[in-house]
Formats: C-alpha cells, structure tokens, sequence
C-alpha cells in the first residue's frame, strides 16, 4: 500500500461486511423461511437477494428471515421495509422477481406493483 | 467474495474464552456447514463485548440477536431454528434485550446505555485478526491523515488541545508528553506502549489488545511521527497469551500492507514496531523499570529525574504512554480535539475504562463519560449487588488507590475528584464490596500483593511495607492495641515520602483511605476484638443457637477437628478452644441453628 486512495480501496471493499453490524435503520428485506416458506422455494429467492444485494454493494440493505407471515398460499412472500415509507409485501416470489426487485425498488425507488399482495388478490 | 447474509460475533476474549467459547465456535462453524450456511453466515472472532458476566457472548447480524451464556449444546438449536428458519431462539438470548417480543437494541440496554466506547469502539464489533475489518471501520485513516495533512506540530497541538490525560493511572496530560519528547534532543527517539497491566482485577488493556490491536498499533505510529521516532516497543505481559498472539498477528499483517516499516504512504516516515513480553512484576509497570526491561535488564526502578521523555530507553528520548490512552488518539485525529474535549469533566476530557469486579451482577467491562457517578455504574450500568446485599465501598486503582464509601458514591468519577477522596482513578481496576468485605483484610489483601511485589531496590517499601503488612495481621488477629493504629498511619505517610518509585509511593493508599473511612472498624478489631464483617478468622466463633438446635448431631459428625459435642436430642455446644472456624457446622445444619459472630 502506498497511498491513500489504496486504503480507501481497502476500506469500500472490506466495509459491506462490517456495516452489516451496526445498529442503523437501513432497509430491511424480510424473507418468509417458515415451513411454507421453504416448500414455496424461499431459499433460492433469498439467495437471489443476498447475492443481489451483494453484487451492487448495497451496504444499507440487510436480509433477514422470519417465520410464517400466515397466507401460506402466497407463498413466497416477501417483505420490504424502507426507512420512511409504508411497508411493501410481495407474494409468489421467484428469484428472477427478487432480482428486479431490488433494481426497480431498492435501487430506483419504484415499488413493483404487479407482484404486491393487493394486485395478487 | 462469497455473498454474505449475516454475521454470528462470537467472543473470543480471555474472558469468554475461559467459559468455554472455543469451543461453541467450533460447533457453530460444524453445524453451519452441516445445514449447508457455511457459505452465506459467516462466523466471526471478536474481542471482549464487556458483559464477561454472561459469557460465552454470541451475537448474530443483520437482526442484532445478542445470546448469553451459550453452551455448545445450544448451537444446534440456533442454527436450525434461528438461522436456517429465521426464528429466534427467544430463551438463550439475553434477557434484558427482550421487550415485548421483539428485540431491543443493544445500545439501549442498561449495562451499554450509559456507556460511551472510544477506547472499546471496536471491541465486539470487528475481528481483530483481520486488518480489513479494522481498515472498514476507518481503520489507519488517521495515520494517513498525519502523514500527508499534518505536520508534527499540529499533531501535538490536536492531542493537547484535545486534553487527553494518561490513562495509565497518573493522569498527566498527553498533549505535554509528547511535546516534551519532540522537544528533547536526540538523535535517535523512541516511543513506547505500556501494556503490562499488573493491578488484581484489572484486564482494560488486556481486552482494549485482544478486541482491536490495530488500534495500538495505529496510534503508536502516529505518535513516532509526532515525537520523532522511528521504534516503538510494546512491553506486554507474558500471561496474556491471546493479546500477544493477536498483537504478533496485527504487526504481521501491518507490515505486509506497508503500514510499518519503511516509507509508510510514500511520505518518507519509517517505523517499526517490536513486542517485549514481561515476565509478570508488578514493578514493571511503573515507567522507569518498564524501560530497564526492555533493555533487557532486570526490572528496577530509577530516580527521577531525568524523566523519560529526555532520557528513557538507552538514555535516548522516549515517549511511553498506557495502552488505554493510545487507543483514544486516532479517534481524536479522526474526529478532531474540539469532539473529544466535549465529552467528559472539565479538567478530565474523554471517556474511562472500568473493569467492573467483585461483588456486582455485570461482571464486566464498561466505558463511561468521565464525571459519571460511582452509584451511575454500580446501580444502573453494573446491575447492583447480588443477593441483595448493602453497598459498602468500591476500590479504585488497586494495589496503589482507596476505598470509596457508600457516603461517596454521588461522587463524579475523575482524576481530580478522585485524589480529592484519597482514592485514584488508577488503571481502571473497580472491585465492589459489600457488607460481607471486611474493610482491614482488604488492606491486608492489597499490602500481601505490594510486598510480595515490592522489587527491594529501596528500603521504605521493600522493609517499610513488610512491617505495615505485620501491623495489619496483628490487627486482624486480635492482637492490636490503639498504638498499633496511630503507628500504622505513621508509617504510611513515611513509606508515600521516602520510596523510589511510584509503587512504594502508592502501596501505603489501601490502609489510609480504609482508615479514613472505616477506622471503626480498625477500633472494633483492636478494643471489641470482634471483625464486625466475621471475616477474620481469629476473631470470628460460631455458636450454636440452644432454642434451634434439635440435638441431631450431625454438625458434630461432620467436624474436622472434633469441636462439637453434645447429646443426641439435646443442644449441642462448640469448643472455640478446638474450633478452627472452617464453616462446615454452619454449612451443614438444616435448622439454621449455628451463626458467625
């Protein structure tokens, strides 16, 4: 190392990890893993989020599990909550939908409203 | 870079160490890869988190799941339940972050809610095997910083500015030791860390290089910049393995970045950093026989002056400061000295280390704004007494501080209040008592370890001491007279006024400030012979209660020395003559019909 920027090139690198650990109100993607969850397919849809996620360097986003959200039939469901704004729920996820969730949502702001649970039902 | 979904912190401290979490984190990396997580949940060795109460620590990331006290054969469940299916496994987490189901943040839990962590920021938080970690969380930006915006001057003003006090103990400002060490001419300058924690019940340091060496490491590069060294000497004690082996790691790692050695961000500033392991004297803390160590001869102190920052190793100008205080300085760097001197008392900027012992529920670590009250750390960050027993003193500084009354626990803790109360701030050790701690066996206890520890150079404290300790058994004894108490005090302020070094200076502290605040129960030893806490044996004597005693002799069975008789059916009665005030009567009655007076 023999300059500044190669530090600072160390420190984006190394820092997704350990943002993970700090106690901020980032967005949080809530992923469905009960027994439903997991026979619908939930974990190649997290695992599309995660990597994702991952892959843009999204630092403020964390994905968490949870048990069963109770309409077991819309699985796989997802939830996203963004600091500031009203919960989304997205149902029958796959993971090429979890992939242009997080473009469309996450990234752009736009909530894709054609797999939400009020255009499902 | 494998994709990751969350993070399990695991302690990897002496203190959760030492209740087994080796261990769990083995198991937690088997089942990981059992259930097929080992590639999305990764399992990180962390430094101490404080609460070593309630060890082995495990928390998991992103939910911020803070488990206590888990066993190996708990890992199972939290991987299956809590990883795999996202439920948390409600009944191993620590209690107080529950709150209606849901979690409460760590950050607002008593024990963590009035501490304020800059020297422990990354403690628990980061691994310190791993210079990446340290760099993420704006590790050696400060460094950086110094090297290429500042020069030497403006770092010495920042940190006096700043009024950053050794954290050592003492209390001098830092700002004004290393400019005391700039100033003195040499040709060759070193500096020097002072990781040889000696005082019983203190381990601030030890988890301050377990929990974030780097840190050190850090700080110490930028102070050889500001002084003008090109060497630094970290003089660490031999029985804290894991903080050795994790500083080696960090020097290693720091040097295959180019963060020592020669050239550090082209700027032309060389340094490098050397362990030197201490074998364990409590002497070699105090700053001059530090030095005569890591020369590499036996540990004795010398008069001063000259101090050290004129001449100290190889007679050449060197800057030695506590482990504590160099890990505030890249955070006033970073953060600036105006941020740093608005937390604290006036006279005393910043925060403190406590190592928080004895008789209290939060066994642990906690940092806290200086100015924070003792009753603030004890009732509310420590959790209070156990068993519901009174408060009756808290020793600061070890071997070398006071006691402070419950009269004085509204009193802000700081250097100067502190002095003001005939106790110290100290390195940080803080051993609460309660009403079962006799007040003179403690000063016995802490006048054993100074005379054991004493080096003998000078005679007040290698003889003078010995004799305060002879004083102190008579007294505990049953032997003393008033005349002992008066010569015992005498003798104090003679053994402060004469010794060479800050260890015989100090050593008389635990018997003054006992006296100043508990000679009654000095008075209740010499005059009632009694120990009104029934701590010293001599004058400690179990009776058996003749109204309680059912006559089962079954405490007269079980007496070692045969001290107990009676009829079957009838009181029975204890020899004091032939007791030897083990306990065991008192243990075994199932009538409660034996007490301690």
């Amino acid at each position: 190392m023999k300059s500044l920027a190669d530090l600072e090139e160390i420190r984006k690198k190394a820092s997704a990890g350990v943002g993970m650990r700090k106690d901020t109100h980032a967005t949080r993607i809530v992923v469905g893993m009960a027994t439903c969850g997991i026979a619908a397919g939930a974990r190649p849809v997290m695992t599309a989020f995660v990597e994702e996620i991952g892959k843009r360097n999204l630092e403020h986003v964390s994905v968490v599990q949870t048990g069963c959200i109770g309409v077991c039939r819309l699985e796989h469901i997802v939830e996203v909550m963004v600091p500031g704004e009203e919960k989304v729920t997205y149902v029958k996820m796959t993971p090429e939908k979890a992939r242009k969730v997080v473009a469309e949502h996450i990234v752009n702001g736009n909530v894709v409203s054609e797999y939400t649970i009020g255009n499902a039902e | 870079m494998d994709m990751v979904r969350g993070h399990v912190l695991c302690c990897g401290g002496t203190g959760c160490t030492s209740s087994g979490s080796e261990a769990v984190i083995k198991e937690m990396e088997s089942q990981l890869k059992a259930n097929g997580l080992d590639k999305e949940i990764k399992v990180i060795k962390t430094g101490c988190f404080g609460l070593c109460a309630l060890g082995p620590i495990m928390v998991v990331y992103p939910e911020g799941a803070f488990y206590s006290r888990v066993k190996v054969e708990d890992v199972k469940e939290i991987v299956e339940e809590h990883l795999l299916k996202g439920r948390i496994v409600k009944r191993l987490l620590y209690q107080e972050t529950v709150e209606d189901d849901s979690i409460k943040s760590l950050n607002e839990v008593d024990f963590y809610k009035k501490q304020h962590r800059i020297a422990l920021r990354n403690c628990g938080v980061i691994d310190p095997e791993n210079i990446d970690e340290y760099i993420a969380t704006d590790g050696y930006k400060a460094l950086g910083k110094v090297l290429t915006e500042m020069t030497r001057e403006e770092v010495i003003d920042e940190i006096t500015k700043s009024g950053l006090r050794g954290r050592g103990g003492g209390g001098f400002p830092t700002g004004l030791k290393w400019k005391f060490t700039y100033n003195a001419k040499g040709d060759k300058k070193y500096v020097a860390c002072n990781a040889d924690e000696g005082d019983p019940g203190a381990f601030m340091d030890r988890s301050v290089l377990e929990g974030d060496p780097h840190s050190i490491i850090e700080a110490m590069a930028i102070a050889a910049y500001a002084v003008g060294a090109d060497q630094g000497y970290i003089y660490i004690r031999a029985e804290y393995p894991i903080a050795v082996k994790r500083l080696e790691i960090a020097i290693k790692q720091a040097k295959e970045y180019g963060l020592l050695g020669k050239n550090i961000f082209d700027t032309g500033f060389n340094f490098d950093l050397e362990l030197r392991l201490g074998a364990g004297a409590f002497v070699c803390g105090e700053e001059t026989a530090l030095m005569t160590s890591i020369e590499g001869k036996r540990g004795e102190p010398r008069p001063r002056p000259p101090f050290p920052a004129n001449s100290g190793l190889w007679a050449k100008p060197t800057l030695l400061n506590n482990v504590e205080t160099y890990a505030n300085i890249t955070q006033i760097i970073n953060n600036g000295a105006d941020w740093f001197a608005s937390i604290g008392t006036e006279k005393s900027k910043g925060t403190k280390v406590f190592a928080l012992g004895g008789k209290i529920n939060n066994t642990g670590l906690v940092e806290i704004p200086m100015g924070t009250t003792l009753r603030e750390i004890i009732e509310e960050i420590g959790g209070g007494i156990p068993n519901g027993k009174k408060f009756k003193a808290a020793q600061t500084g070890g071997p070398s501080g006071g006691c402070i009354p419950a009269s004085l626990m509204d009193t802000p803790i700081d250097y100067d209040s502190l002095i003001q109360i005939g106790s110290m701030m100290g390195s940080g050790g803080l051993i609460v008592m309660d009403e079962d701690n006799c007040m003179v066996d403690i000063a016995k206890f802490f006048l054993e370890f100074t005379v054991d520890e004493s080096c003998g150079k000078c005679a007040p404290c290698r003889i003078g001491t010995r004799r305060l300790l002879e004083l102190l058994t008579k007294i505990t004894d049953g032997k003393g007279t008033m005349e002992d108490i008066d010569k015992l005090e005498e003798l104090c302020y003679n053994i402060k006024a004469s010794s060479l070094c800050g260890l015989g200076q100090t050593a008389p502290n635990p018997v003054l400030s006992t006296l100043r605040y508990f000679r009654d129960e000095y008075i209740a030893h010499v005059k009632d012979k009694t120990c009104p806490a029934g701590v010293c044996k001599a004058l400690s004597r179990y009776i058996i209660d003749r109204d309680k005693c059912k006559g089962c002799s079954l405490c007269s069975r079980q007496c070692p020395a045969g001290a107990i008789s009676g009829k079957v059916k009838e009181p029975f009665v204890i020899d004091p003559d032939k007791c030897i005030k083990c306990g065991v009567c008192m243990q075994t009655c199932k009538f409660g019909a034996i007490y301690k007076k």
